[in-house]
């Protein structure tokens, strides 16, 4: 796992994304992607929670008893979501009151908790901070592609900006209501993930027949 | 790697007393902001709606010094409308008001399924460049389809013309029924009547289209494909406007005229 910091910072954007290949994080793609505004501010959000959940991990990896790691985590990445969440209450009020509980449900975004465990806790405070803001990139990548496509044809707008004159306002585009409800964002990136896949063929998992569910995987587990 | 107990617990309460520590800072000193902010989008809102200035016209600095100019609010006693004397309308939050079994009363039963009227109530007075009163904006809020609407309601001093209306906050879905923030939708209300020829409250928003304000007075344009929602908005009103709640205060406001 600990390749070079520049291997940490861009294999979550396309080899290791941790919303195309993981699969986490969906819960709150589908919610702040209708417009990219919202979907910029959750990113850079995430980004600043991952890169210093995993630094402080990391730095003080080494004498959290194991027997309460993962609370140590939660705490910590709870006081950095409340954080976060009182700088764009205080800053960005507009759109904190748009992101509503999302901020807040940061805390819940199994990327978070799922790079702290998996790689601060192995790993050097820089490279963690590193692949903290590199898993947070990665999210946000697919965030703004989700979040582009959902305003432009479900509102007609790029960044709050018209593009396309919908008919409501005198002009000819009939905006695509399913475009800005949930649904829409789990089509959108079951698509981003097919092509991920279809483009780098190394993350299509291998085929399993139905008795694979039942019997023990070579990992020894049920899956 | 064994702990003891007693390490545990202090490595627990350790990283405790940092993390609130770090809370406890930012939360501190960004209070004064943050309460600014809440301040300053209801300033906002009731500007927007008195035809004063668009939403993201003014600075932070320019909003405050015109809602001091313009604005201001006044306490009234719901059950009567008469101006309450003595209470400080600042920092009034209207939603504690109404949770708060102390300071309100419950509603009889209403379609806008509001379940508690404040004993007392914030209304905002617009003064006019003359510096008489041009109209008064009430707090509205009531069910629409997925969640509670939130808004307020511009009355002209007649207490019968509307001036406007805006929703602040809602849950609609977004294309259908959140179109009651819809600045095309909000310019139909301008010029339409709360009251029928016999006084009572008629407002209402049909479904599909109304003719114009001068025919028909008491309804409004449809919301299409959110039926829900504009039903939810001609509750809200017939709510608001009626005896329970601001009914007296507008018979009040409709003798008195805005100086009252």
């Amino acid at each position: 796992m600990a390749g070079g910091n520049r291997e940490n910072l861009l294999d979550p954007l396309f080899n290791n994304n941790p919303i195309a290949l993981q699969v986490l994080g969906i819960c709150s793609a589908l919610a702040v992607t209708t417009q990219m505004k919202t979907a910029l501010v959750m990113s850079i959000a995430v980004v600043f929670v991952t890169a210093f959940s995993n630094l402080s991990v990391s730095l003080i990896r080494n004498y959290v008893p194991p027997s309460i790691r993962i609370i140590v985590q939660l705490t910590i990445i709870a006081s950095l979501v409340i954080i976060t969440d009182s700088v764009l209450q205080a800053f960005v009020y507009d759109i904190s009151k748009q992101l509503t509980v999302f901020v807040g449900l940061i805390i819940t975004n199994c990327i978070i908790m799922g790079r702290a465990e998996a790689f601060a806790m192995q790993n050097k405070p820089w490279p963690s901070f590193v692949d903290g803001v590199g898993n947070g990139l990665g999210y946000g990548l697919i965030l703004m592609c989700v979040a582009f496509l959902r305003e432009l044809l479900g509102s007609g707008k790029v960044f709050g900006i018209t593009v396309l004159q919908p008919v409501s306002e005198g002009g000819w585009y009939v905006p695509n209501g399913l475009m800005t409800l949930a649904p829409a964002a789990f089509f959108l990136i079951g698509c981003f993930i097919w092509a991920v896949r279809s483009w780098k063929t190394d993350q299509v998992e291998e085929e399993f027949h139905v008795g694979a569910l039942l019997e023990p995987s070579h990992e020894g587990h049920i899956r | 790697m064994e702990h003891s107990l007693r390490y545990i617990v202090q490595f627990a309460a350790a990283v405790c007393a940092v993390c609130s520590v770090l809370v406890a800072v930012t939360d501190v000193s960004l209070r004064d902001r943050r309460e600014r902010n809440k301040v300053l989008d209801v300033q906002r809102q009731v500007l927007a709606l008195a035809g004063i200035a668009e939403r993201d016209e003014l600075t932070d600095d320019e909003t405050e010094a015109t809602y001091d100019e313009r604005i201001e609010s006044q306490i009234i006693v719901t059950a009567t409308g008469e101006y309450a004397a003595g209470v400080d309308a600042s920092g009034w939050d209207q939603q504690a008001m109404m949770a708060d079994p102390a300071t309100s009363s419950p509603a009889p039963d209403n379609l806008a399924r509001v379940r508690r009227v404040p004993t007392e109530s914030v209304v905002y007075r617009v003064k006019g460049d003359n510096g008489g009163v041009d109209a008064v904006i009430l707090p509205i809020q009531g069910m629409g389809l997925w969640g509670r609407l939130f808004g307020y309601l511009a009355v002209a001093t007649d207490a019968d013309t509307i001036k406007g209306i805006t929703f602040y906050q809602h849950k609609e879905t977004p294309g259908l029924g959140a179109e009651v923030d819809n600045p095309r939708w909000k310019a139909l209300w301008p010029g339409r009547k709360i009251h029928d020829a016999e006084g009572r409250v008629a407002i209402r928003v049909k479904k599909g289209v109304a003719g114009p304000v001068d025919q028909d007075p008491n309804q409004v344009d449809g919301l299409s494909g959110a039926t829900i929602t504009s039903r939810g908005v001609t509750n809200t009103l017939a709510f608001w406007l009626g005896d329970a709640a601001f009914g007296p205060y507008l018979a009040r406001l409709r003798s008195n005229g805005g100086g009252h």
